[in-house]
């Protein structure tokens, strides 16, 4: 497991609620660079609130502090600048359906960092090949099947070529036989650097990739660990409970 | 046989038609002047009730409503006959073209206000998430998709703005209505009404029947 000197992101106090109801009770929590950190925990438990927020898709309370790389993590001028740095997959891909399979990996390299459009188209054709849907660049995405959607996807993250790759249950919206080819991608990503933050119930998964693994329940870190801690040796009550929910069946 | 020679009275009518066909041109310049801006101002309060700081956003909310209220013959005759009492004084032109594009431009932000909101949460959020601007995020991604589902409405708001053109009549404007009026008074003879009547249909039909077409195929669930 990697021990961070200064950490990559730094999260400290980080509290949410949406009105009265407290989704995230003031987490603290260090992600070292190249760290592959996979969140598991019951639905409802903050858990893709806590990635989210990363990113600031979701804005969270003033006293709460995120910093990416050196660089705050507020409303302002610096957010574009994190947000070019943090790529992210979302559950229901949300490609853009009315620009082909290369349109949209070529898509925010062109607008954001302003690459020339053959560079671009380059670099995108590149991308789709690693994930491994050359053919289909020229196809929009609702012709392609949702394990190749997700794919597209995650190739259009990198095309920023981010430092930190968030995922936000990649492969809950997906058919069972279509979770394997996604999941397949994503553990050749954790080989090259990249650092991850993947919210998944691939327990399976988790325990195979990840560097650490945190359970989650109830707007809280229950526990911390590496993947040998949690699903072997598990200290807590809740994590027990919920692991003896999730693999037996 | 006196019926014909009333209303559908052949010599009258093409004794007119050179009148009603300049009538025609003047309406169609009011109404494609008055589209244009109505549209163009339309989009941009759509897009600046998205982004805006309240305080404009509040704004734009009430002029919206002030101009879906008021009725467009009494904002007319205010551009016309009372703005000249505080030194504007507008042709009969601009102040139908006025009058029409701030209805307009209204009632188009509306519809545009929708089809944005039609647009999935999500598309908001890939956007956000790479890093893309407000002004990329609308032009590359979010309008594209919605003008698809605004073309039907957007094009019945047209036809309800060529339809309303009729109105500067009212402030002496020589359009189709107010040149046919002219010919009637003129022959005697309400033929030219009739003439007038059946060439707003003729130039407004096709755009019904596109609207129809339109909201057939993308009702279909087909975007």
């Amino acid at each position: 497991m990697l021990t961070p000197q200064t950490p990559f992101i730094s999260i400290r106090n980080l509290t949410k609620a949406y009105g009265t109801f407290t989704v995230l009770h003031g987490i603290d929590l260090d992600i070292a660079e190249g760290e592959v950190v996979c969140v598991i925990g019951p639905s409802g438990s903050g858990k893709s609130t806590l990635i989210r927020c990363i990113n600031h898709l979701e804005a969270f309370e003033p006293q709460s502090r995120i910093i990416v790389d050196g660089i705050a993590v507020e409303p302002g001028p610096a957010l574009a600048k994190v947000r070019a740095e943090v790529g992210m997959v979302f559950q229901s891909f949300n490609l853009f359906p009315h620009m082909t399979v290369l349109r949209n990996v070529m898509l925010a390299p062109m607008r954001v960092r302003k690459t020339p459009e053959a560079d671009a188209e380059r670099k995108a054709r590149e991308l789709l090949a690693r994930v491994g849907i050359s053919e289909q660049a020229d196809k929009y995405p609702g012709q392609l099947s949702g394990g190749q959607q997700q794919r597209v996807a995650i190739a259009r993250a990198l095309a920023m070529e981010p430092r930190v790759l968030l995922f936000d249950e990649p492969t809950s919206a997906l058919d069972p036989e279509m979770v394997g080819e996604v999941l397949d991608v994503m553990r050749k990503l954790a080989g090259t650097g990249v650092t991850m933050v993947i919210v998944t119930h691939e327990m399976g998964f988790a325990r195979q990739v990840a560097d650490r693994v945190i359970f989650m329940d109830g707007g809280r870190l229950v526990e911390t660990g590496t993947p040998t801690d949690i699903f072997d040796t598990p200290k807590e009550e809740r994590t027990r409970g919920f692991l003896r929910a999730v693999l037996n069946h | 046989m006196n019926l014909i020679n009333t209303f559908f009275n052949v010599p009258v009518l093409l004794g007119s038609m050179p009148q009603l066909l300049w009538g025609l041109v003047v309406t169609l310049q009011i109404g494609i002047t008055s589209i244009l801006i109505g549209l163009a101002g339309g989009l941009f309060l759509a897009v600046a009730r998205l982004y805006a700081p309240a305080f404009v956003k509040g704004v734009i909310r009430v002029y919206i409503d002030i101009f879906r209220s008021i009725p467009l013959l009494v904002l007319l005759i205010v551009v016309y006959y009372a703005l000249p009492f505080v030194g504007i004084r507008l042709s009969a032109f601009f102040s139908a073209v006025t009058a029409l594009s701030l209805v307009s431009a209204a009632y188009t932000a509306e519809i545009f206000r929708a089809g944005i909101e039609a647009i999935p949460h999500g598309q908001f959020e890939a956007s956000e998430a790479l890093g893309l601007s407000n002004r990329y995020t609308m032009v590359d991604v979010i309008l594209p998709q919605a003008v698809r589902i605004v073309i039907p409405p957007l094009t019945n708001n047209c036809i309800n703005v060529m339809k309303d053109t009729a109105l500067a009549s009212v402030v002496a404007m020589p359009d189709l209505l107010k040149q046919a009026t002219q010919a009637q008074a003129l022959a005697a003879n309400p033929t030219p009404l009739i003439g007038a009547a059946i060439i707003y249909v003729l130039l407004l039909w096709p755009m019904v029947a596109v609207v129809a077409r339109l909201e057939k195929h993308f009702g279909r669930g087909k975007r």
